[in-house]
């Protein structure tokens, strides 16, 4: 690590890590807003949701005698992911269905309601303090041109990228993918066509909250800890990341997650540099936000966002 | 109808004397704390509220006269989830409720606002934990605090990493709360008093736990040794991630280890950790054992942190109240000002401002498993 480039490297590396945590939250976000029109404000919570359960379902594994490891995360993820799964679907069969006729702001409010409700839930569950990620995988150090990275966080990126390309290839290639476009372009004209609406919209929430649950896991496994606050900034970058990218578009969504990683590393590491020490690192979240306000101010619809005129 | 007011007179008497028993009975005195009972520090708050129970238990069971009547403690618990502004206004409410004393805040950022208003309601406020050197600062004859303040604390730090550790590039990172600056700042300042060399200075927020970036910084800064001002739960993914960028620097931090989940939380990253907590290890006090124990058996979990402190800030204040007699401010101020008790942290004795007058401040090192005391400094 000598030269600038080693260490402009190492940032950006350390903002795509970042980024795909970002980015498959925003998924999330992006999807359900893509379907009906609805920012589920609940989501964040839903991430949090995934990384407490998987916590909890691994010291359940260990208290169980079983040695620590891959299978038993994976175990612990699938946990999570049917714990978030359910969540999802009861939110929304039970509190967004019956208002999807109501004005929009209705739901919307609901939606932060709920994410308020979550998180002092969580609280009540797990307790008020963070609780600590068990280091169930090795960390080691992988080199990459002069940068360091851990095989935990190579992972991360990785496995974002084949959930990304598999999420594509599910919404341009199948038949719930087919419907999912479909009821995003006309819920009531893809009822006609004898698209069942309701399974749709369910999976659309079940697939968005499954990502959640495994990003909520990378986070809490890269920082090796997690509490019930963790969903709420999480939750609103990524919402910002998905706005960012233009909301309702997938590849909106994860370019806008990785944008807003990189910025975010990038800014807290450059910027006590260029301005001589006025603004530190503690100003990366803003850095973020302005780059978020001045994208919307000159593209509405966000980078990749197209015009939607039927769409207040 | 006459017959009808004398009847009311009756009871009205019959009331009031009723009320006036039970108050020769027993004089409710009650103590107040405030500290974060929520958020992420929530257990170091927690760990407070212990120590003012089990003194507060003490006093009950030894039923303490306090102007000849038996006095009767009674915790009033307020939650000022470290936010200053919250701070104030559960400050007001401890004020309201008419507390003889106050144990807390247990942050800085909130002792110092919250401050003002119970030197204005003439409340005294012992903080077993507010470190800030403004604290004693203010002029307020009623403040003080159970701990060495970080203008010492600051100057320790800085003279080890120079003369004991022979660090030549330090990278000085704080959390950016009052507490986290002030003493990060003082570090820096005995640092450069002692020739060493501050290579990075920069600062992150009280939320985040992701500090890549200035850790990069400090890597390509070719640190020797990273010191940052902060809590438990963002000095562990600090570590671990020091580890992961491959930056082969010493670690020491000023916040609230050692303690026990350090290890869990930094996992193999927390070897080689050093850490300054202020006053002397308990285990080292003749009374530490037993308080240990006492907490444990009690709330199942021992010492975090500031327990001990707020447990001799609690007796301090008792013992001022027996000896003056009353549970009047104004009446036992002198006395706590001017008293000395043999607590669990050692000596409990305030110089004109309000800070102990011989503080000991201890730096530890994590190594196999556990923490080592490497020296204990005193003024």
């Amino acid at each position: 690590m000598d030269g600038t480039f080693d260490i402009l490297l190492q940032q950006v590396l350390n903002g795509l890590v970042l980024g795909s945590i970002y980015a498959l939250v925003a998924l999330g976000y992006t999807m359900v807003y893509g379907i009906i029109g609805l920012i589920n404000f609940a989501h964040g919570e839903v991430v949090m949701v995934g990384a407490m359960v998987t916590i909890s379902v691994l010291s359940m594994l260990a208290g169980a005698g079983f040695a620590p490891g891959i299978v038993t995360l994976l175990l612990a993820i699938m946990a999570a992911a049917v714990v978030c799964m359910l969540l999802a679907q009861g939110m929304e069969k039970y509190a967004y269905r019956p208002l999807r006729k109501a004005p929009r702001l209705t739901p919307l409010i609901l939606a932060i309601g709920i994410s308020i409700a979550l998180q002092n839930l969580a609280m009540m569950i797990w307790g008020r303090g963070y609780k600590t990620f068990p280091e169930v995988i090795e960390t080691q150090p992988v080199e990459i041109l002069g940068a360091t990275l851990t095989n935990v966080q190579v992972s991360i990126m990785i496995i974002s990228v084949v959930i990304m390309l598999g999420l594509w290839l599910l919404v341009d290639k199948t038949r719930l993918g087919k419907a999912m476009r479909a009821t995003a372009q006309n819920q009531e004209v893809a009822g006609l066509m004898g698209i069942n609406i309701n399974r749709v919209i369910s999976a659309t929430f079940l697939i968005g909250a499954s990502l959640g649950a495994i990003a909520g896991v990378m986070r809490a496994i890269n920082y090796g800890q997690a509490d019930a606050y963790m969903g709420l900034l999480l939750g609103l970058k990524a919402f910002s990341a998905a706005v960012l990218g233009g909301i309702g578009n997938l590849f909106g969504a994860m370019a806008g997650g990785l944008l807003l990683g990189l910025i975010e590393l990038l800014a807290a590491g450059y910027a006590g540099q260029f301005t001589g020490g006025f603004l530190g690192a503690n100003y990366q979240d803003i850095f973020a936000f302005a780059v978020l306000i001045l994208v919307l101010l000159f593209r509405p619809n966000g980078l990749l966002g197209e015009r939607q005129a039927d769409r207040a | 109808m006459k017959k009808n007011i004398g009847g009311r007179t009756a009871l009205a008497t019959a009331v009031t004397l009723f009320m006036a028993m039970g108050i020769a009975q027993a004089e409710v005195v009650k103590i107040g704390f405030a500290g974060p009972l929520t958020g992420p520090s929530a257990h170091q708050g927690q760990d407070v509220e212990h120590g003012i129970q089990i003194a507060i238990e003490e006093a009950n069971q030894q039923q303490l006269k306090i102007g000849g009547e038996v006095a009767e403690f009674k915790l009033v618990s307020e939650d000022d989830v470290a936010d200053p502004r919250t701070g104030t206004a559960v400050a007001q409410r401890l004020v309201d409720s008419k507390v003889a004393v106050v144990i807390g805040h247990y942050n800085s950022g909130t002792s110092i606002p919250a401050s003002k208003i119970y030197a204005a309601a003439g409340v005294p406020q012992i903080s077993p934990s507010a470190t800030n050197p403004a604290l004693t600062q203010q002029g307020i004859p009623s403040v003080f605090r159970v701990v060495n303040d970080d203008a010492t604390l600051g100057r320790y730090a800085g003279n080890y990493l120079v003369n004991k550790l022979e660090a030549k590039r330090i990278a000085i990172f704080d959390d950016r709360t009052a507490y986290g600056q002030g003493l990060a700042d003082e570090v820096t300042k005995a640092v450069k008093a002692a020739g060493g060399n501050v290579v990075v200075r920069e600062y992150t927020n009280d939320k985040s736990t992701d500090f890549n970036a200035i850790l990069t910084t400090a890597k390509a800064q070719k640190a020797d040794a990273v010191f940052f001002a902060a809590l438990d739960y963002q000095a562990a993914p600090m570590a671990k991630q020091m580890k992961n960028l491959g930056l082969k620097a010493r670690f020491m931090n000023i916040g609230n280890l050692p303690n026990e989940q350090f290890k869990q939380m930094a996992g193999s990253a927390a070897n080689g950790v050093y850490a300054w907590n202020y006053g002397t290890p308990l285990l080292d006090m003749p009374k530490g054992a037993a308080f240990e124990q006492k907490l444990k058996d009690k709330f199942g979990v021992g010492v975090v942190q500031s327990s001990p402190a707020a447990y001799d800030a609690t007796w301090a204040a008792i013992n001022a109240m027996v000896k003056a007699g009353s549970a009047d401010p104004k009446t036992y101020l002198p006395v706590l000002k001017s008293e000395s008790y043999e607590g669990v942290t050692g000596t409990i004795a305030f110089d004109d401002k309000g800070n102990l007058k011989s503080p000991a401040a201890t730096v530890f090192q994590f190594a196999d498993g556990g923490w080592k005391t490497m020296s204990v400094e005193r003024n």
